[in-house]
């Protein structure tokens, strides 16, 4: 294969993003047809070769490509590179970013339809497919952090698209600050990475891995510890910021403040993920350290379980599946806690797949309320717009973990990895990630029965515009419905069981839980099966059924609920206070101690004292010596007289010995 | 072609001539003197092209000239250019087309008098990098102060008198301490070279006390943590074009004459006393990052943000000494992430205070208070703003990160807590900038004078397109700049590590 394909992947949607964005800069106003023509093309033939290129590296058996592509600065013996590794672990993620992508942005040509912002943003979606394309195609740690910067950048873009809206504006400083002080621990950890292994290239760090197992580092007044935990613990506040772990998940529910297409696409599918990418890639480093795995795992079980609850009482139906999502990233995070990368790895790409469905999906529905997003004045949206429906249902199905469903394969794979550990967590983490699955189930369905079933709510123009949304919308769902089914059944075995990630995620053979789990894999028909008797379904099953006892048989009851469980509803309201310490705590006290800084250090101390003062105190004595200078003769003369008086006296003592 | 000529010396005079030129001319005719002043900085930046073109890396001095000046004293008229030296020429002479432009129709008082004295300070600033005998530069150094002055005092805002006295006499009070250091050390050394000055052998108490009488120039200079409270005054008061120079080049000064002469001069010193230095460079990170978060004037705010970047230049040259204990490699990546970080901040901060006065010219306001949406009436505008507020924030593929990178990557070989506090700035530099940006640019039309706001003329927008550019490929693609440093800095380091073990 043609290896200049691999630059092109990310050209071509960048190229895209330059036809659709630089003109407007310039001034110039492009037609509309121009800027989604040129960014879809870009796409959608770097969809194509990404294809082609999962085509090679799978069956074709294309060896693993480690290439430079230029070098961005030699230094001090170190070579800063920007260069691609593509494996299977690397083709597969741009298979998934291309194609979501793709569907985006034909969606968007609906849903920005009369959107006077529409071709910025095209130019941003494609300028985010090449942000994240250069992110998962990386060879090296700069390069990684690049794009991992650089999707930040767009993420801070797009949710702010709507500029003038204040909450937007709010929200987008807030993801970018946020991700900001994930990116803090993630310098830290590459900086460990070069002082440790002396490069900042994957293929000879990952080498070196081993020989650097024991080696510690001193952190002053702390202790010393063991380096490779402390680097990927580091590593990981990256992804926790990227990957809206608590407690950097606040930015998360917030980022719905951008456009639908992009909370599918950045917010759900492929950004939000990059974290999960990040250590399966470095899986080399973290099999090393127990102790980084540990903490991996049991923020991942926290955030998995505490953030489903979130999704319960949340009424916008865009928050809803944003903390759907920050839970089920909270899954895929556990599944790397326990070594079972490559089960979290198969949860990214089902969970890509249909959570692009369902946040399309509401932004389908969106579009139909007439931007409404409010689920109580929701209701009986079925029959006016089937397509979004069922195509919502399989992604609901899909997300709850019904069996043959893509999500099913995955989730119940990393339970039963949590399940088969012993890592330090694990145990406390396997009943998160089981209670998790009845949460699941819960705020799925409430959400759907909210939307498509019992009364409809809405006022009455709202349902007499009410209907099915155009085929630039529904399209893409159908299209992404269709992996949401088929794609777990298909991929586990090899993904899960199989060879696909061999070369590309280590695991110790003593941690290797899939290992364990696979001894009893009989094919993906039969695991299906089986998991209709486990407990994991049938809490799922629960979970639906408590949906339809409250929202469908007794309406009235959650209500009654909310008022009974007064202080446990508040505290969920509330986030768990998060927004709270962080907005009045955090940046509050930032500003404060900005305010004593200045007034009184700056403005006190060295201008007010020393700066002034000293100004003033020169001033003080010039002021004293100039009354000296009164300019009349007889007060020199006076002065003359004195002083010669007073060197006579000195000059006679000193001859007369009077001073001995 | 440029064989045999007195290349630096061009550099030097003939802006100066420019000046003195515009001078005699005077205000009969400001169309002609507008052109004159531009044709002279775009002729200096084009003669400082053959610097970098035919500049050999690892050629050690190059493109010298020397003179005797006073013979007696064994003073010269040397110039000569180095790897440090030559990318901060090129800096000033790109800068200074940048700062005529800026000036072109803005300024409607004694626009020749205007365009002289940055013509002037052009020449003045070209010596001060590429002087090698120490009377010279410091001739060099102290005349800089004139047309600053003037700059600040004549074309500047309400306060100027009040700025221009404190910038005036902190600064010089600091120089001052330098010329008793530089003298003191002609006697030991027997000539005004600076290279002389190398590896003196001077006793310990000796270095000490050369390096504080140094370290009063320097550290105003850049300025370091305390004595970095004229800097927001003057950038208050000081015309766009002055800020722009005073952010871009004169504070590269300072921490120039840190490398120049502080590290080769009184290596041994700069060893015992780096932990004052690195404190200076940690607070300025730390705590000027918290003070920027809190200031109500944009231009302070970008005043106090640049006290911040150039913590990161300072803690690049004086860790070196805390790596070098722990690693043989690293000291090297810090000095050139300072250096780095030098260029940068050259572009992005003049960027911003561009960004700044275009706002200024139009609304006569620097208070955040008083726009919110600008991007509704300015969307071009606005673009570029973001564009260098994250830069400014140091965003990897801007220049603003590379230089960063490169000092947080050294720093923690140093000490986990100096990596630590370093990188806060990821933190501090994005709050305090993407703040500014949401309250002027974001929002809703805030007032009627953004209402009426006229979107970027041609030449404004060509200003800052071209430090755009100068932004992204530099984040892109450092390589370039990084060789052409790479060797001096190396040599550099020999120089301090053997008079550090000597």
């Amino acid at each position: 294969m043609n290896p200049s394909i691999y630059l092109w992947i990310p050209l071509l949607p960048l190229i895209g993003a330059l036809v659709a964005g630089l003109p407007g800069w310039f001034g110039f106003k492009l037609p509309r047809w121009v800027a989604h023509t040129a960014t879809i093309l870009g796409v959608g033939v770097a969809c194509a070769l990404s294809a082609v290129v999962f085509y090679q590296h799978y069956w074709g058996g294309a060896p693993v490509y480690n290439e430079t592509v230029y070098t961005w600065a030699v230094t001090d013996g170190i070579s800063f590179q920007v260069g691609f590794l593509v494996d299977r672990l690397t083709a597969m993620m741009m298979l998934v970013v291309t194609f979501v992508s793709l569907m985006v942005h034909v969606y968007t040509i609906g849903y920005m339809h009369d959107d006077p912002g529409y071709n910025r943003f095209f130019s941003y979606i494609a300028l985010f497919t090449f942000s994240m394309l250069m992110l998962v195609m990386a060879n090296n740690f700069m390069q990684l952090f690049f794009g991992w910067e650089a999707v930040g950048l767009v993420s801070y873009l797009l949710i702010g698209f709507w500029y003038t809206r204040p909450t937007a504006i709010f929200a987008n400083l807030k993801a970018f600050l946020v991700n900001r002080v994930g990116d803090f621990g993630f310098v830290l950890g590459i900086a460990g990475v070069l002082m440790y292994f002396g490069s900042l290239d994957y293929a000879p760090v990952f080498e070196a891995a081993q020989s650097q197992a024991d080696a510690t580092i001193t952190i002053p007044g702390l202790g010393t510890f063991s380096a490779l935990t402390v680097i990927c613990i580091l590593l990981f506040v990256g992804a926790m910021g990227k990957s809206a772990q608590a407690p950097l998940h606040v930015w998360l529910p917030d980022s719905m403040e951008g456009p639908t297409p992009i909370s599918a696409l950045i917010h759900a599918a492929t950004m939000v993920t990059a974290g999960i990418f990040m250590v399966a890639r470095m899986s080399p480093l973290y099999e090393l350290s127990d102790a980084a795995l540990s903490f991996v795992l049991l923020v991942g079980a926290f955030t998995a379980f505490f953030m489903g609850l979130l999704g319960i009482v949340q009424n916008d139906i865009k928050r809803v599946i944003a903390y759907s999502t920050l839970s089920q990233l909270g899954y895929m995070v556990v599944a790397l806690g326990v070594s079972a990368y490559a089960a979290g790895v198969f949860h990214l790409m089902t969970h890509a797949f249909f959570k692009a469905l369902l946040f399309l999906g509401a932004g389908s529905v969106i579009i139909g309320m007439h931007h409404e997003q409010d689920i109580s004045k929701m209701g009986g949206l079925r029959k006016y717009m089937p397509i979004t429906h069922w195509t919502f249902l399989i992604g609901n199905l899909a997300l709850i973990g019904t069996p043959f469903f893509a999500g099913f394969y995955s989730k119940d794979a990393i339970i039963e990895a949590v399940h088969a550990s012993d890592r330090f967590g694990a145990g406390i983490a396997y009943w998160a990630v089981l209670s998790g699955v009845f949460v699941t189930a819960l705020y799925s369905f409430r959400l759907y029965f909210l939307v498509f079933w019992g009364k409809e709510r809405m006022d009455h123009h709202t349902r007499e515009h009410l209907h099915e949304s155009p085929a630039v919308v529904w399209l893409p769902l159908v299209a992404l419905a269709v992996p949401s089914v088929i794609i777990g059944y298909l991929w586990a075995e090899p993904m899960l069981f199989g060879d696909f990630f061999s070369g590309m995620i280590h695991v110790a053979a003593n941690n290797d839980v899939l290992a364990r789990i696979g001894e009893h894999w009989h094919g993906p028909a039969a695991f299906a099966l089986h998991g209709l008797i486990t407990p994991t379904f049938w809490l799922a099953v629960a979970g639906v059924a408590v949906a339809w006892f409250l929202y469908m048989a007794r309406p009235e009851l959650p209500a009654v609920i909310r008022e009974r469980a007064g202080v446990l509803y508040r505290i969920l309201i509330n986030k768990y206070g998060f927004d709270a310490l962080y907005i009045q705590g955090f940046a509050g006290l930032g500003r404060l101690i900005g305010q004593l800084f200045w007034k009184v250090g700056d403005q006190g101390l060295i201008d007010g004292l020393l700066v002034n003062g000293s100004a003033r105190t020169v001033g003080r004595i010039s002021a004293g010596i100039r009354g000296l200078q009164s300019g009349y003769l007889y007060h020199y003369a006076f002065a003359m007289i004195i002083g010669l008086l007073i060197l006579l006296t000195y000059f006679v003592g000193q001859w007369r010995g009077w001073f001995a | 072609m440029f064989e045999g000529w007195p290349l630096l010396s061009l550099l030097v005079w003939l802006p100066i001539a420019g000046g003195l030129v515009l001078l005699a001319i005077g205000d009969r005719a400001p169309g002609a003197v507008r052109g004159l002043a531009l044709a002279t900085a775009v002729l200096t930046f084009l003669l400082s092209l053959p610097l970098w073109t035919q500049f050999q890396p690892a050629g050690g001095m190059q493109f010298v000239e020397s003179v005797d000046w006073i013979p007696s004293f064994g003073v010269k008229y040397a110039l000569g250019v180095d790897g440090i030296a030559m990318p901060l020429i090129i800096l000033t002479t790109f800068c200074m087309i940048l700062v005529v432009l800026a000036g072109w129709e803005v300024i409607q008082t004694k626009p020749a008098a205007y365009f002289a004295s940055f013509l002037i300070m052009e020449g003045i600033m070209v010596g001060v990098f590429a002087a090698l005998d120490a009377i010279l530069f410091y001739v060099f150094w102290e005349a800089m102060l004139v047309p600053m002055f003037l700059i600040i005092g004549i074309w500047g805002g309400p306060n100027r008198i009040y700025a221009t006295i404190k910038f005036f006499l902190y600064t010089f009070l600091g120089s001052v301490l330098m010329l008793v250091a530089l003298v003191y050390l002609y006697n030991q050394a027997g000539s005004f070279a600076i290279a002389d000055f190398y590896g003196l052998g001077l006793p310990h108490q000796t270095q000490v006390l050369i390096f504080l009488a140094f370290l009063a120039a320097f550290a105003v200079k850049v300025p370091m943590w305390p004595v970095h409270t004229w800097l927001p005054d003057a950038h208050v008061e000081a015309p766009t074009g002055g800020s722009v120079i005073l952010a871009a080049i004169m504070l590269k000064i300072g921490a120039y004459g840190f490398l120049r002469f502080s590290l080769p001069i009184t290596p041994e010193a700069s060893m015992s006393l780096d932990w004052l230095l690195i404190a200076m460079s940690l607070i300025a990170v730390v705590y000027i990052g918290l003070v920027a978060l809190v200031q109500q004037d944009m231009k302070k705010l970008i005043a106090y943000s640049s006290i911040a970047h150039m913590g990161f230049v300072t803690l690049g040259f004086f860790m070196i000494f805390r790596i070098l204990v722990n690693s043989d490699s690293g000291a090297l990546l810090a000095m050139q992430g300072g250096m780095v970080q030098m260029v940068s901040h050259g572009f992005v901060s003049a960027a911003m205070f561009l960004c700044v006065g275009v706002l200024y010219d139009r609304v006569h306001s620097r208070q955040i208070a008083d726009y919110g949406g600008v991007i509704n009436t300015m969307p071009k505008f606005a673009a570029f703003f973001v564009l260098f507020a994250m830069a400014n924030a140091g965003l990897p593929g801007t220049s603003g990160f590379v230089g960063e990178f490169m000092v947080i990557l050294a720093a923690l070989k140093a000490n986990f807590w100096y990596a630590v506090l370093a990188a806060s700035t990821l933190i501090f530099g994005a709050a305090y900038t993407l703040w500014m940006v949401k309250r002027v640019v974001f929002g809703e039309v805030g007032n009627k004078h953004v209402a009426e706001l006229q979107d970027l003329s041609g030449r404004e927008f060509f200003i800052l397109l071209v430090l755009a550019l100068a932004v992204l490929g530099l984040g892109l693609y450092p390589a370039p700049l990084v060789e052409v440093m790479e060797p001096t800095l190396q040599q550099l380091l020999q120089v301090v590590t053997a008079g550090r073990a000597g």
